[in-house]
């Protein structure tokens, strides 16, 4: 039985109940000054990586959790908000004011760090509210060459390394089965997250946060979709 | 037969040299634009909203070639075979392909559009497409485009984001170019009296790392959410599922509509999962939208502010909903909603 090692990226986005605002130069949204918070099925999957130690639902236990985030500075405080909901360490992937990684580079990101962390298990937000390109779990996914499963529902664990899990599809639900190592995507009904307690939140200030760069990977933030321009709805 | 051709003028002007290369490529480039439409079927039934892969294959112009796998599935390649405009459809008939298993099915995909020589790809945003594609485009190394709305030319592309409330417009650099579209906005087209031909596909006998084990549909007789013409909604205001199946089906039933629900109505357990409308659930574009005790969240809205004809039901004057709405009632939805469902039968 291989004890669990968790990934569990987390972006920072505009918080779910603003309205986001073009910017002037229409060629994104404005950010500045603007209420920022944990992408909110990045929540469920720590929300659910904290469930699956707490509740004993790994036959070889979990032996460690590990989130990261690429985003500029104060991505630190997503990064802490998961510390503070109970995951292990944090590591930054420090990234300029304004810049912005696409889901194929992030996937790269996260396979080398998948590498290095000997993890075994990633569990991903389904997409983030931001961009909804919903891609980085499959690309990580197809990248490893690791089986996946989309918009988990449920994640259970059984013998001899298998994991089973619902997800939501168009008209219902879906099972499917693999073996670890595995990627899951989480939707809304996989669990319902904890806020941090102050206790919590102060205890996360001392767990251990690394700090990379890009370059450190061997990535840079170039991008294959150029934006061309972004305007208000119809 | 336009591929074949244009590689054919490529290979004479290389060898003819420089100047005839340039001019040539001018011209191959815009022949070899060549897409191949990613069909879904289920027990060998061809998914008819996939269609509309093809919708969004012509627009781009160049060769459109549709694919389908899946076990026993030759009738529905011939079907699909017979929308105009479509040369041919590659068939990989093998219950492995069945359930559209991610690790099979993507390598799959790869083999035959490596194959094929195809700039782009295209399928819906569906289950599939979201769970498939990206997979591809890793593998491809091509930075996927999703759920976009508008071509605007061959590497040009339209996308909401931020859950609708902005519009993007991408410009992709890949090579080949991988993209879901919003069944909303490509109309699928039915099968009409085209002759494409059917012809087998690469099969990489890549085994799947993952198993099927069941599902569990919900099951109804009411038109699919998707791609009903009409839809009516219910939100938090029904209170309970009791009230919820007493309120809205009869009012679905006699307007011939699909229910669909808010989140917060399927969080309290109202109604399926699969019938939630909005960002992360199913974005509709019906004619006639009926938002029942739904205030109309961001969330919600980008669901279904496509819609043709909104109309709300909502005690709260100031709900966000009656701000997208065309026609709006103010009023208690448990009085109005019997109501109108009566005015609705007699009429």
């Amino acid at each position: 039985m291989s004890a669990l090692r968790i990934l569990v990226p987390v972006k920072r986005v505009i918080d779910y109940a603003v309205k986001p605002r073009i910017n002037k130069a229409m060629t994104g949204v404005e950010t500045v000054g603007v209420k920022h918070s944990m992408n909110p099925f990045d929540e469920l999957s720590v929300e659910e990586s904290v469930r699956i130690r707490k509740e004993n639902r790994a036959p070889g236990g979990v032996e460690d959790i590990v989130t990261i985030s690429a985003g500029p500075a104060k991505a630190q405080d997503v990064i802490r908000t998961a510390l503070a909901m109970g995951i292990d360490r944090g590591i930054h992937v420090e990234l300029k004011e304004g810049e912005e990684l696409e889901p194929l580079t992030v996937a790269k990101l996260l396979k080398a760090t998948v590498e290095a962390e000997k993890s075994n298990f990633v569990l991903l937000g389904k997409q983030s509210i931001d961009d909804d390109a919903g891609q980085t779990g499959q690309m990580l996914a197809g990248l490893l060459g690791w089986p996946q499963a989309t918009q988990a529902s449920k994640v259970e664990f059984g013998e001899g390394d298998s994991v089973t899990v619902t997800k939501e599809i168009d008209g219902g639900v879906e099972t499917v089965k693999a073996k670890l190592p595995m990627i899951v995507t989480t939707d809304l009904r996989l669990n319902t997250p904890r806020f941090a307690k102050l206790p919590d939140i102060m205890k996360a200030k001392k767990k251990k946060l690394d700090k990379k760069t890009l370059a450190d990977f061997g990535l840079t933030s170039d991008k294959r979709l150029k934006i061309l321009k972004v305007t208000e709805p119809p | 037969m336009m591929l074949p051709t244009g590689r054919c003028v490529l290979a004479q002007a290389r060898l003819i040299g420089g100047r005839a290369v340039s001019i040539s490529r001018a011209y191959t480039r815009s022949r070899l634009l060549s897409t191949l439409a990613v069909l879904e079927q289920k027990d060998g039934q061809l998914s008819h909203g996939s269609l509309s892969a093809f919708t969004a294959a012509k627009k781009l112009g160049g060769t459109v070639h549709g694919f389908i796998a899946g076990n026993n599935i030759s009738a529905a390649a011939q079907e699909a075979a017979k929308v105009e405009g479509v040369e041919k459809i590659l068939v990989v008939d093998s219950a492995a392909y069945d359930k559209g298993l991610p690790e099979n099915y993507a390598p799959l995909l790869v083999e035959n559009i490596k194959k094929g020589g195809y700039t782009h790809v295209i399928a819906g945003h569906t289950a599939f497409g979201k769970s498939v594609l990206p997979r591809v485009a890793a593998l491809l190394d091509s930075q996927q485009v999703s759920d976009i709305t508008a071509i605007e030319n061959e590497s040009t592309f339209v996308r909401p984001i931020y859950a609708g409330n902005a519009i993007a417009t991408v410009e992709s650099t890949d090579a080949v170019k991988v993209i879901t579209i919003r069944g909303t906005a490509f109309a699928a087209e039915a099968p009409g009296s085209g002759t494409g031909a059917v012809e087998e596909g690469a099969d990489p006998k890549v085994d799947s790392t993952s198993e099927w084990v069941s599902e569990d549909l919900a099951k109804s007789d009411r038109p699919d959410l998707a791609t009903a013409s009409r839809v009516v909604s219910g939100g938090r205001g029904l209170k309970s599922k009791e009230e919820f199946d007493r309120v809205m089906l009869p009012l679905a039933d006699a307007l011939g509509a699909a229910v669909g629900a808010s989140r917060a109505a399927v969080d309290s357990g109202y109604a399926d999962n699969s019938l939630q409308v909005g960002q992360t659930g199913k974005v509709v574009a019906p004619q006639l939208y009926l938002a029942v005790g739904i205030s109309g969240a961001i969330q919600h809205l980008a669901g279904m502010k496509d819609s043709k004809v909104i109309a709300a039901i909502n005690k709260d004057a100031d709900a966000p909903i009656f701000q997208v709405a065309d026609v709006g009632l103010v009023g208690d939805l448990f009085e109005k909603v019997p109501e109108l469902t009566e005015k609705v039968k007699s009429s």
